[in-house]
């Protein structure tokens, strides 16, 4: 696989030889780093964050994983400020920025803004967020998280708690994890569970799958245990939100029944699906997950800009 | 008489044949011909057919289809042949077939999909033939039977 000048746009793009190679590429970086504290293989090379609707996080994470690649970066975080706001088209928007820049990302409120960017440009593009569509660098930050985490990926036994219907990233992170000999409990209300449609994937693809709505059922049974917020944006209506909002808290009291290893991850922000109390335990692995989105970040940029020997 | 002009006879243009009966009027809609274009336009339907059961039947005199027309016709009629005729006699006659990919036919019904706001051209992926489903190339949401007529 030519890495230079590729997009990452969707999880649906990468083979599992793409996946294993962004997370041995990301190991590999992060413990460079931990040995001489700066790399340079970026070095004169700009990276251009467009946010189009904010997500500080995810471009704290990108802007952090460039400099540490001895990169710089330009951009903004909100569309109010540039000449979007004027009516200018994304297309024109990207082709501008391409000039100033060796390599893009980009978070857009439409689904297939980032698809569209990436056919536009000459200079590769990563996608940050395309509305409800994809978030692949999330999940290849969340699979990494696991591997670091238990050494493999294979045989785990992994729970998905909470919004799976709305929430985009259970639907890449269960989709990528059709690659893996892995077994899924799906623990939701029975309002927001699975598409059908994704829990037939990965019947087909051999995934042994459970779906439940009780969390102190499955808790003894998991490996990983992934929360989701439960978000209010998501919900068409505000009744059906209401009737679910709060289902789940993952507490000292529920991981009394869970095993001594279990690993709590989440995609923050959290609200109150996971106690403060846990942070403390062992069985806190969400900061760790946050850590983990700087050296796959620094993987997918040194790849695509080609700086990194293959 | 060849069976499939049982109805009428056109000096030229073009026979849409085995479509699935009541679907006419999609046809019609697809290549513009609720306005009378000039030719005689003649339309039969439920007629018996040994394919279908039952078939509707399109003739539109002095009008060829553009590749991109067959397509949007596969959509809806699979199984449907075109004739292409000349001087009273069927001169060229072949099946439609849906495409891998359906590019600037239908509109993505997703409303926040980038497609219904920027200038592209919208862009489907065919994944599966029996039943049609298709794959948005920019938003990446599938659709199926009436979402695919309603967008046509
Ligand atoms: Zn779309």
């Amino acid at each position: 696989m030519d890495w230079k000048g590729r997009d990452v746009i969707s999880i649906r793009d990468f083979s599992k030889e793409d996946i294993e190679f962004v997370l041995k590429t990301a190991e590999r970086l992060e413990n460079e780093l931990n040995e001489k504290g700066a790399l340079d293989y970026a070095r004169g090379k700009i990276l251009a964050t467009l946010f189009f609707e904010p997500s500080t996080r995810t471009r704290l994470s990108f802007e952090s994983a460039m400099h540490r690649l001895g990169g710089s970066v330009i951009g903004f975080s909100s569309a109010a400020s540039t000449s979007v706001k004027k009516g200018e088209s994304l297309a024109d928007t990207i082709k501008t920025v391409e000039q100033y820049s060796d390599v893009i990302v980009i978070r857009h409120p439409m689904e297939g803004a980032a698809r569209l960017a990436a056919e536009v440009a000459e200079i590769p593009v990563i996608n940050a967020g395309d509305g409800s569509n994809q978030h692949p660098t999330q999940t290849l930050l969340d699979l990494y998280t696991i591997k670091m985490a238990f050494g493999k990926i294979d045989g785990l036994t992994i729970g998905l708690l909470g919004d799976l219907k709305y929430g985009r990233t259970v639907h890449s992170l269960a989709e990528a994890l059709t690659f893996y000999d892995v077994e899924l409990y799906l623990i939701s209300p029975e309002l927001l569970r699975m598409p059908k449609h994704i829990i037939e994937e990965l019947r087909e693809k051999g995934v042994k799958v459970h779906e439940m709505t009780d969390l102190e059922g499955a808790i003894p049974e998991l490996d990983v245990l992934y929360v989701t917020r439960i978000q209010r944006e998501r919900f068409p209506d505000e009744e059906e939100y209401m009737k679910v909002k709060g289902s789940y808290r993952v507490n000292l009291e529920v991981l009394r029944k869970a095993k001594e290893t279990l690993k709590v991850m989440h995609p923050l922000p959290r609200v109150d699906e996971i106690h403060p109390e846990v942070d403390k335990t062992k069985h806190a692995l969400y900061f760790r997950q946050v850590f983990s989105g700087v050296p796959v970040r620094m993987a997918l940029l040194g790849l695509t800009l080609g700086v990194l020997e293959v | 008489m060849p069976e499939n002009l049982k109805i009428e006879v056109i000096p030229e243009g073009t026979v849409i044949d085995h479509i699935p009966a009541g679907k006419w009027l999609k046809v019609v809609e697809i290549l513009h011909l609720t306005k009378p274009n000039g030719g005689t336009l003649l339309i039969a339907s439920n007629v018996p057919s040994k394919k279908l059961g039952r078939k509707d039947i399109v003739k539109v005199e002095g009008r060829y289809l553009s590749e991109e027309e067959v397509n949007k016709i596969a959509l809806i009629a699979p199984m449907a042949t075109v004739n292409i005729v000349k001087d009273y006699k069927i001169v060229e006659k072949f099946n439609v077939e849906i495409p891998d990919e359906v590019v600037g036919i239908l509109h993505c019904p997703n409303p926040n999909c980038v497609s219904n706001h920027e200038y592209v051209l919208p862009r489907f992926r065919v994944e599966s033939r029996e039943p049609l489903k298709l794959r948005c190339h920019y938003c990446e949401r599938t659709i199926e039977g009436e979402e695919i007529l309603g967008n046509l």
